[in-house]
């Protein structure tokens, strides 16, 4: 089998293993959401936190639970890294430096991890179970939770109940993320992923570190986190021995984003209004799948910076998957790509991760540019824009502004400065257009929250810490709260009922609009910037 | 007073006449005061960066930096000129109108006369024939024709009574024949004509909802293009090619919306414009935005759908009379009638037009006391009428009591005053109203005709009309009823009205269009009046509604979609001296960096003065479904705008590389 042929059967393995759980998860995603009553475990839960699960909550009490539930997790990480010297499992590796735990709580908690450490010299099991691993449930079932109250504003009319935060999170944790991060880890053992409570394993009188890795890896990918306990992360033999384990990550990865289109389609009645916005994913992901795969493969060194068991389309498929979907996972070093390659990857970030984007964020954040194109194209056919039966207003395009706002915003403000620090010089492997990129890529990565490691970058100063620290951070919250806002008003609004003047957002133009609006609002955005860096490699 | 002169309303076929813009160009200059620019964000910016790269030229100049400069500020005069042009419009319909505010003298009933300014609400006044009429108000008592063409542009004079639905007069026109006794309803300063003058002015207008949504879209945009821009300087210093703040300037300004930016006052000043060149007046532009949003349209069958009982359908002779005889009298009675009934008449009989010796008959005229017209040919005296003025056998009080149940209207025809028979005439649908319910349902609108009659009648005159719907037998109450009900469903309602009851539906409606001719309750409670008094207007009330939301939607793609052609312009002209490689970018080969940059900020200024004609007559509306319009404004202004600045700036670039000093 020539490299592409096998490259097209894996990807085809693929695409048909997520048509089969399709429909069968997203619409188990929904009930999770729309059940009425509460498992045994779940009310023990909210017994012990003292919550009312039936007091649904304003939009505003549902943002203060996320961003409490926030803080909560970035201090207790905070914490337990300054004094990991107290902890069992810690193996001498001591306490965490100040600026280092800053990022890495941040970075666990917002869904990026960005890891700016070598995970096996500096984390203990401790701190990766009882902390990072926490989070990286925890973190992507905040992600569901504000795509289902979003989902909520735009099914339910004349209220200003969006449902509960602490039971989404809850039910997310349990019902959804819990058990299929379970039945994977003991896939992945089984495919050869180690597992091990041990620091290393010695071979031949060397050591090589180990860890609770297949636990790890599985909810890792499926919550779209990407934080690996080694460094090396899926290029790691540990993590991802071989080509099974490869298209299982890559599986697990896109599994939930891809499937929410279903429970959205589901949730608001008309599941061709969720298969729309899956088309408009899968075309972009795919095209630039083929710009970093055609890149890669017609490249001069082209396996250079790849792992040979996976080969330029193993590499390719998951480098389109972790950065199309926030998830910073890496099974080879992105920064060895073509120019046009590791542009793609940057790329893929740049669209403001909703191709199809991380577990919820993806969803709510291709839903806000919907609110946008139906703004215009709203106004195009002489109506006051809506779109799903609610009107799109004042505050609905303000609350979708300002969320779409906030990644360029910290993105071009945290890579401007960084760019003229006379420090930067040092940090950086390359000189000139990629000594760019690498910038870039580093502050896309932490603006959307992606965590993905172009390499090439020595981000341990304190700017890098806490400059991509707070990239982090307001990339993950800003858009949060404007989301829930926008669910508030949403919700609040009386449905507009659908006439021969609706212009329906089910078929081609809509797919069309939609694919435009995300591809133009990003090359506008970021066409100067990448005129310097990936542009400039790729035309020399 | 002539009734021609002072008419508000002139008939226009130029969007902008040379007078305008004139007119426009001192107050374009006046525009630029700060505190005006900062009304618009974006364009806001275009001073700030104007005012900026002045400063920079003063302490730097050149033949580049000069001209880039002076086509910034290019940029912002002809945003300004294309508010003026638009409010100059107005202006000249508003002064012709304050030429009515002539200071009327005001004759209380109790003797005591008044300036008109100083009338107080509930003031009983009284107007005699050549005088005018001091204030709004409702005629409270007796009858006159009035000339209103000072306000709806109309010359043929109307009549004003006291109760009924024709009692509303209007301050500043004038009583010809007559006398009447008005109560006053609207404080000086409050009254139509100032509201009108305001409105057309300018001087009130409020950003409509849509358009304060549009505005936060398109300052987010300018703000992203700021910080893009902003943050190209460190990343051009890294790269080894500093730029300098003329430059960074001018790629600003051609990035961020300039292009709507510029001309979305004028788009919403042109909107209502446009309304009051069709005699409408809103009260606000938001009624006007409603307009485009309506689903459900209340319309009055007859005078709307229907001419009324206007067409004669049938002979039906009475007693003795032979059925020939009857057609034939009907005939000759109807010769010289020129309604729509004596035509129909005619035609009914056969068409044949009067022969020479039947025109030496004397023709008698219909008059308001004798309710019937006819001829006197041959020492015959044949008429036709209203029943109730002739003097019925039963049987022909049968034919006409029946004539009458099913809708239709008799009209007696009788010789030297014996009854021969009855014409019945019939309730006919306007032309064109089939072709225009189905642009509607195009549209995404749904037609209910509300009538009185009963059901049976109704359905048909319905489906004669293809109209959605209908409410039969329908009472004030039940219009209200019918409004609420679709209002809970979420559906926007417009309805036309005239008549005090019509006041409470007037007001729940979402855009209720109040009937000049109607009562002062029913325009107080409309948000908008049609000075024509004409209910099928609605239809193109909602029409530019649309257009107004059209134009800014498109306006708003083209100017975003130009950005593509400008970065290929502008980035290799500012980068290939680092990176040679990116002047493969520079596909419409512009000569120099220079001309490229100043290209695309010229092209950008002026594509802003090309499109304000566009701006004010509105991008064309044809009704047709959503996902067509949308189709075809996005090939048009989306795909338009990407292919069109490639060409423009390519074209300007071959003119300024002729330029010493750019070239």
């Amino acid at each position: 089998m020539s490299p592409l042929v096998a490259g097209l059967v894996q990807a085809g393995i693929l695409v048909a293993a997520l048509a089969v759980v399709y429909r069968p998860l997203g619409d188990h995603m929904a009930r999770v959401f729309e059940h009425k009553s509460h498992s045994k475990l779940e009310k023990a839960i909210y017994r012990f936190a003292r919550i009312d699960p039936d007091a649904e909550q304003k939009w505003s009490t549902y943002a203060y639970g996320v961003l409490g539930f926030s803080l909560v997790g970035i201090v207790f990480l905070y914490v337990i890294q300054r004094l990991q010297a107290l902890l069992p499992f810690g193996f001498d590796r001591g306490n965490v430096g100040p600026a280092m735990a800053f990022n890495t709580a941040i970075s666990f908690v917002t869904n990026t991890n960005w890891q700016s450490y070598v995970p096996e010299a500096v984390m203990g099991h401790t701190v990766q179970m009882i902390g990072l691993t926490v989070q990286n449930f925890v973190s992507a079932a905040v992600g569901l939770a504000v795509a289902v109250a979003l989902i909520r504003g735009f099914v339910r009319h004349q209220t200003d109940r969006l449902g509960n935060f602490w039971v989404d999170l809850t039910r997310g944790t349990i019902r959804i993320l819990l058990p299929i991060a379970f039945v994977f880890a003991v896939v992945l053992i089984a495919l050869g992923v180690t597992m091990s409570l041990k620091s290393g394993v010695d071979v031949d009188g060397q050591t090589i570190a180990n860890a609770p890795v297949a636990s790890q890896e599985a909810i890792k990918e499926l919550g779209t986190n990407g934080g690996g306990v080694l460094n090396a992360n899926s290029a790691h033999p540990f993590e991802n021995p071989g080509e099974w384990t490869n298209l299982v990550e890559i599986f697990l990865i896109l599994v939930i984003p891809v499937s929410l289109t279903r429970t959205f389609g589901r949730l608001v009645g008309q599941h061709r209004q969720g298969y729309v916005l899956l088309s408009v994913m899968a075309t972009i992901w795919t095209a630039m799948l083929a710009v970093i795969w055609g890149a890669e493969a017609s490249g001069l060194r082209p396996l250079e910076g790849k792992e040979l068991r996976f080969g330029i389309a193993g590499s390719a498929i998951f480098a389109d998957a972790t950065t199309g979907t926030s998830t910073g996972a890496v099974n080879s070093l992105h920064d060895s790509y073509t120019g046009l390659g590791g542009g793609g990857a940057l790329l893929n970030m740049l669209f403001g991760e909703m191709t199809p984007g991380g577990v919820g964020t993806g969803i709510y954040s291709i839903l806000v540019m919907a609110v946008i194109a139906m703004f215009l194209a709203g106004l195009m056919v002489g109506r006051t824009p809506e779109y799903l039966g609610k009107k799109l207003g004042r505050k609905e395009v303000t609350a979708a502004a300002v969320s779409i706002l906030a990644m360029p915003a910290v993105l071009l403000v945290g890579a401007g400065i960084t760019a003229i620090l006379p420090s930067t010089r040092g940090a950086l492997n390359n000189p000139g257009a990629h000594g760019l990129s690498e910038i870039l890529y580093a502050y896309a990565s932490a603006s959307n929250n992606n965590g993905s490691a172009f390499g090439g970058i020595t981000a341990t100063s304190d700017w890098f810490q806490s400059s991509l620290g707070l990239c982090m951070l307001f990339g993950r919250f800003v858009p949060i709260i404007a989301v829930l806002a926008l669910a508030g008003s949403l919700a609040a609004q009386k449905k507009v009922p659908v006439t021969a003047g609706t212009l329906p957002t089910t078929g081609p133009l809509f797919a069309s609009l939609l694919t435009g609006s995300i591809v133009l609002v990003a090359a506008l955005t970021f066409v100067p910037a990448l005129a310097l860096g990936p542009i400039a490699e790729a035309l020399q | 007073m002539t009734a021609t002169l002072d008419q508000p309303v002139p008939v226009r076929t130029k969007t902008i006449t040379r007078a305008h813009l004139v007119d426009a160009v001192p107050e374009a200059f006046r525009k630029l005061h700060p505190r005006h620019q900062l009304r618009n964000p974006v364009m806001f910016v275009v001073w700030a960066g104007s005012s900026l790269v002045t400063v920079c030229t003063v302490t730097d100049p050149s033949v580049f930096t000069i001209s880039v400069t002076l086509w910034l500020w290019f940029t912002v005069l002809f945003a300004n000129l294309a508010e003026a042009v638009a409010e100059g419009r107005g202006k000249a319909q508003a002064d012709s109108l304050r030429k009515t505010k002539k200071d009327a003298v005001a004759r209380l009933v109790n003797g005591d006369v008044v300036a008109g300014t100083e009338l107080k609400i509930g003031d009983l006044v009284v107007v005699g024939a050549g005088e005018v009429i001091p204030g709004d108000g409702d005629v409270v008592e007796g009858i006159a024709t009035v000339d209103e063409s000072a306000i709806t542009g109309e010359s043929a004079p109307v009549i004003r009574e006291s109760g009924g639905d024709r009692s509303a007069v209007t301050g500043g026109t004038t009583v010809l024949s007559d006398r009447i006794v008005v109560r006053i309803t609207t404080r000086p300063g409050e009254s139509f004509v100032d509201r009108m003058i305001a409105l057309v002015e300018g001087a009130e207008r409020q950003k409509t909802p849509n358009e304060i949504a549009l505005t936060i879209l398109l300052s987010t945009l300018t703000i992203i293009f700021l910080l893009a821009v902003v943050a190209l300087q460190p990343f051009a210093i890294y790269s080894g090619g500093e730029q300098s703040v003329v430059v960074l300037t001018a790629l600003l300004v051609c990035l961020i919306p300039t292009t709507i930016g510029a001309l979305l006052s004028a788009i919403g000043i042109a909107g209502m414009d446009r309304l009051v060149q069709r005699n409408v007046l809103a009260t606000s532009g938001k009624a006007v935005e409603a307009a485009g949003d309506i689903d459900t349209l209340l319309l009055d069958k007859t005078g709307t759908i229907t001419w009324g009982n206007r067409r004669a359908t049938e002979f039906i002779p009475v007693g003795p009379t032979s059925h020939e005889k009857l057609v034939a009298a009907a005939r000759l009675a109807s010769l010289a009638d020129e309604t729509p009934e004596g035509r129909s008449i005619l035609e009914l009989a056969g068409g044949r037009p009067a022969t020479d010796h039947e025109k030496t008959g004397e023709f008698v005229p219909f008059t308001a006391q004798t309710r019937m017209s006819g001829i006197d040919l041959d020492g015959r005296s044949i008429r036709k009428g209203a029943a109730s003025a002739f003097e019925l056998t039963e049987t022909a009080r049968g034919v006409v009591d029946e004539i009458s149940a099913q809708g239709g209207t008799p009209l007696v025809v009788a010789q030297d005053g014996e009854v021969l028979g009855v014409i019945r005439l019939s309730d006919v649908v306007k032309p064109g109203m089939k072709e225009r319910f189905a642009e509607l349902r195009a549209m995404g609108i749904r037609t209910v005709m509300v009538t009185g009659d009963n059901p049976l009648t109704a359905r048909a005159i319905a489906e004669e009309a293809g109209v959605d719907d209908f409410l039969a037998e329908a009472k004030p109450e039940d219009k209200m009823a019918l409004i609420r009900k679709e209002q809970e469903g979420g559906r926007l309602v417009a309805m036309t009205g005239d008549g005090t009851n019509d006041a409470p539906a007037l007001a729940q409606s979402d855009v209720g269009v109040a009937m000049n001719t109607g009562t002062s309750a029913a325009k107080e409670a409309g948000n908008m009046v049609d000075l024509d008094s004409d209910p099928t207007k609605l239809i193109e009330i909602v029409e530019i509604g649309k257009q107004l939301l059209i134009t800014r939607g498109a306006l708003t793609t083209f100017s975003v979609a130009n950005d593509l052609a400008k970065y290929f312009a502008i980035l290799p002209a500012m980068f290939a001296a680092i990176y040679p490689a990116l002047d493969r970018l520079n596909i419409m080969h512009l000569a120099t960096p220079r001309s490229a940059i100043l290209s695309a900020v010229i092209f950008n200024a002026v594509v802003i003065v090309a499109l304000i004609p566009l701006a004010l007559k509105g991008v064309r509306y044809r009704p047709s479904s959503a996902s067509a319009l949308l189709r075809r404004n996005l090939l048009i202004y989306g795909l338009g705008g990407i292919v069109t600045p490639f060409a423009g700036i390519w074209l300007i670039d071959q003119l300024v590389r002729l330029v010493p000093g750019i070239g």
